[in-house]
């Protein structure tokens, strides 16, 4: 029965993929980009810098074509749309990204979000007289609890992240399927001061992307200047070492997963309260989009490195090609075959920046792959 | 890391690049691996013993299960998933994924609609699609092959881009006009019996799938592959063109049940099969597949398929609503994950006087 254990184990299944170190001193590279040092070291941070960069230029060339070609898009109005838009993906986008870090992935957060967003309305509709800001707290703490599913699975059972979120996507979308029952619930059923929350501005800005954006920072301060934030990187660039020098591996796995679950379900409360009308079928389909946000933004799809603000700026960047397009008179249709292609050219960048790096701090030498 | 993990690729390591390696290779892993060996019979026939226990369950409690009508129902529902699992099964194994399937299956039919209202004949659109599913697939190959990049991030972007080139082809139109000498001709049954013909073609393919990779050089490689591709590099095995080869394979087959899926349905639609890739992946690791590669078998495969094609007919024939279904389906895949890796750890620990985790 060992056997499973083995293979099982995340520790072990990755250090199979990555081969064994002897083979990758030798002077063939081996398959996943050696990036490790990406979150610290020069040329790491350098690599993140022009993957930061080329986003932001991509964002800024996009907003400037769009904006010749219709005057209207920088209107103020249409740049709250846009903002309300990347706000649920780009909370989403942090979350994921945290969990990629340390090289596994949460395929559930679409439907966690849709099962928040649902609980929220329920709640609303069954107990009226409850104050707005604890039925928020009730979306929020259903998020969470999704995440804790995950993460118990994922950490406490050693059971890789890939398996255990497909599975707990099709459960806690049944489980919202089961609840709602085929039922609706619409802007009427919520009061007024919940739905208005879309509409508040600080500044001109929404505050929901306020919010956003507040997660974003929070988010980045701890990855960057907390001890355990770093030791996300460690876990996810080489779990096995990381558990060799004491990093308690586990609680590092599973954090990232209850935080990734609280954000889907903060994003589900966000949901409800702009679009107001609740179904089971909120938020399907969304856990790739997000996995694309990150992605894009430069987060490595196997761990240890990338950073949230790049992934902010890929889910900013995929939700502005998606207000932009119908405006350059782009047929709509377009939209997701340009997503696509994006994500292909993301990691193909991804992957000449490392091999660009790899060959400088080994002084010209030649590369294998 | 126990001696099972490496054994594939150390023994493959240790054989001579010549004629008689592949037999010797085998022997080497089926004795020295024989507790693994072991495992994986009870792992697949577990599996195989939840889907009788279903089917037997399902004959006696539902109403019209138990029908050769229905049987024939239950087929169809499952063929598109049938398919596209067998290549998947294999790219697993090695280590790789492919999510694209579901979207070239989408693409594959929005072409063959829009090719059908130029007015191409279906004798030429067909192979034209399933050419079409072998350059998607080779596309996704060569990124993962000759680029380096992880299959799970190139398949997630091809994914979005073939199903947006859908859209692009077709738009949210359906061409539904397709003669009915073929779509009814796709769901026809062998004569004599309620089996749609189909069947017969996923048992050829799964038998020579199965040979293919249970019973030849090729196959044994692709476990050392997924156990560790390095490894096997460098006992001499071209890891790379066997990837390319095997996404080439998978987008055809996906274009093939493409093909299928629109004459069967009688509609070609750029939303055809739309979140498909999660389910056939969710059915191959319900079939013992892990996730990391180098292991799983495919009888374990067409029994997972054939469970969840299973409890979903039962489901709907007993009038329970579908989403029941969505529970089952998660609650099966992670208790089959999960099960196994906890009773590894609790037969682990049993000296120990401390309580299982």
């Amino acid at each position: 029965m060992s056997g499973t254990e083995e293979t099982g184990a995340p520790a072990a299944g990755t250090a199979a993929r990555t081969g064994p170190p002897g083979a990758a001193a030798g002077e063939a590279a081996p398959q996943p980009p050696k990036e490790h040092g990406a979150g610290d070291g020069r040329a790491g941070r350098r690599i993140r810098q022009v993957r930061e960069l080329g986003i932001l230029l991509a964002l800024a060339l996009l907003v400037a074509v769009t904006t010749l070609a219709n005057p209207g898009f920088l209107s103020g109005q249409s740049v709250r749309d846009l903002l309300l838009g990347a706000t649920l993906l780009t909370i989403l986008a942090v979350g994921q990204s945290m969990v990629l870090i340390t090289r596994n992935v949460d395929l559930s957060v679409g439907s966690v979000m849709g099962l928040s967003a649902f609980a929220v309305g329920v709640t609303f509709v069954s107990l009226p007289g409850l104050p707005t800001p604890i039925v928020m707290a009730i979306g929020v703490l259903v998020g969470t609890l999704c995440g804790v599913v995950n993460g118990v699975l994922v950490a406490a059972a050693r059971v890789p992240a890939l398996v255990v979120t497909l599975g707990t996507l099709y459960m806690f979308r049944g489980i919202d399927y089961w609840w709602a029952g085929g039922r609706q619930i619409n802007a009427a059923d919520m009061p007024d001061g919940f739905l208005g929350l879309a509409r508040i501005t600080l500044f001109g800005i929404p505050l929901p992307a306020v919010v956003a954006l507040a997660v974003v920072l929070a988010a980045g301060w701890y990855l960057r200047n907390y001890r355990s934030g770093r030791e996300l990187y460690a876990v996810g660039s080489e779990p096995a070492a990381a558990r060799l020098v004491g990093i308690p591996v586990d609680r590092r796995v599973f954090a990232p997963f209850v935080i990734n679950g609280s954000l889907a379900g903060l994003a589900g409360v966000l949901y409800a309260a702009r679009f107001g009308t609740l179904d089971a079928t909120v938020g399907t389909g969304l856990e790739l989009e997000v996995v694309a946000a990150a992605v894009v933004g430069g987060v490595a799809i196997f761990g240890g490195s990338g950073t949230v603000y790049g992934a902010a700026l890929g889910a900013l960047l995929l939700s502005t090609i998606d207000a932009a397009l119908p405006m350059l008179q782009v047929g709509s249709f377009w939209q997701q075959a340009v997503v696509g292609l994006l994500i292909l050219v993301s990691i193909g960048l991804d992957r000449l920046l490392a091999v660009r790096a790899a060959r400088r701090l080994r002084g010209g030498g030649s590369r294998g792959a | 890391m126990g001696p099972e993990v490496d054994d594939p690729t150390t023994s493959a390591a240790a054989a001579p690049p010549e004629r008689p390696a592949p037999t010797a290779r085998v022997g080497a892993v089926g004795s020295a691996g024989s507790a693994l060996r072991s495992l994986l019979r009870t792992r697949e026939a577990s599996i195989v013993g939840v889907l009788v226990a279903s089917v037997l369950g399902a004959s006696l409690m539902v109403d019209g299960f138990a029908t050769g009508r229905n049987a024939g129902f239950l087929i169809l529902d499952v063929t598109a998933i049938a398919l596209i699992a067998l290549p998947m099964t294999l790219v697993i194994i090695t280590g790789e994924i492919d999510l694209s399937v579901a979207s070239t299956l989408g693409l594959t039919s929005a072409v063959m609609g829009q090719l059908w209202v130029a007015g191409l004949p279906l004798e030429a659109i067909v192979p034209l699609c399933v050419l079409l599913g072998s350059a998607l697939g080779a596309l996704n190959g060569l990124l993962v092959t000759v680029a380096g990049l992880p299959s799970l991030a190139v398949t997630i972007g091809s994914m979005a881009m073939y199903r947006g080139l859908a859209y692009v082809v077709l738009g949210d139109r359906a061409v539904a006009d397709f003669p009915f000498s073929w779509t009814g001709g796709a769901t026809a049954r062998l004569p004599g019996t309620d089996v749609p013909w189909i069947a017969l073609l996923i048992a050829v393919l799964a038998v020579v799938f199965g040979i293919l990779l249970h019973a030849t050089p090729v196959g044994r490689s692709l476990y050392a592959i997924g156990s560790n591709d390095e490894a096997t590099r460098f006992s001499g095995i071209s890891v790379r063109w066997t990837k390319l080869w095997l996404f080439v394979v998978s987008g055809t087959v996906a274009a093939g049940a493409g093909v299928f899926w629109t004459l069967q349905y009688g509609s070609a639609r750029a939303d055809n099969a739309f979140g498909l890739e999660l389910s056939v992946v969710a059915a191959v690791l319900l079939g013992g597949v892990s996730i990391f590669g180098g292991r799983g078998a495919l009888v374990g495969v067409l029994a997972g398929v054939l469970l969840l094609g299973t409890i979903r007919n039962a489901l709907m024939l007993a009038d329970v609503s579908s989403d029941v279904l969505d529970i089952v389906t998660g609650l099966l895949l992670v208790v089959s994950v999960v099960l196994p890796t906890t009773l590894a750890r609790v037969r682990e620990r049993r000296p120990r006087p401390a309580p299982p985790s």
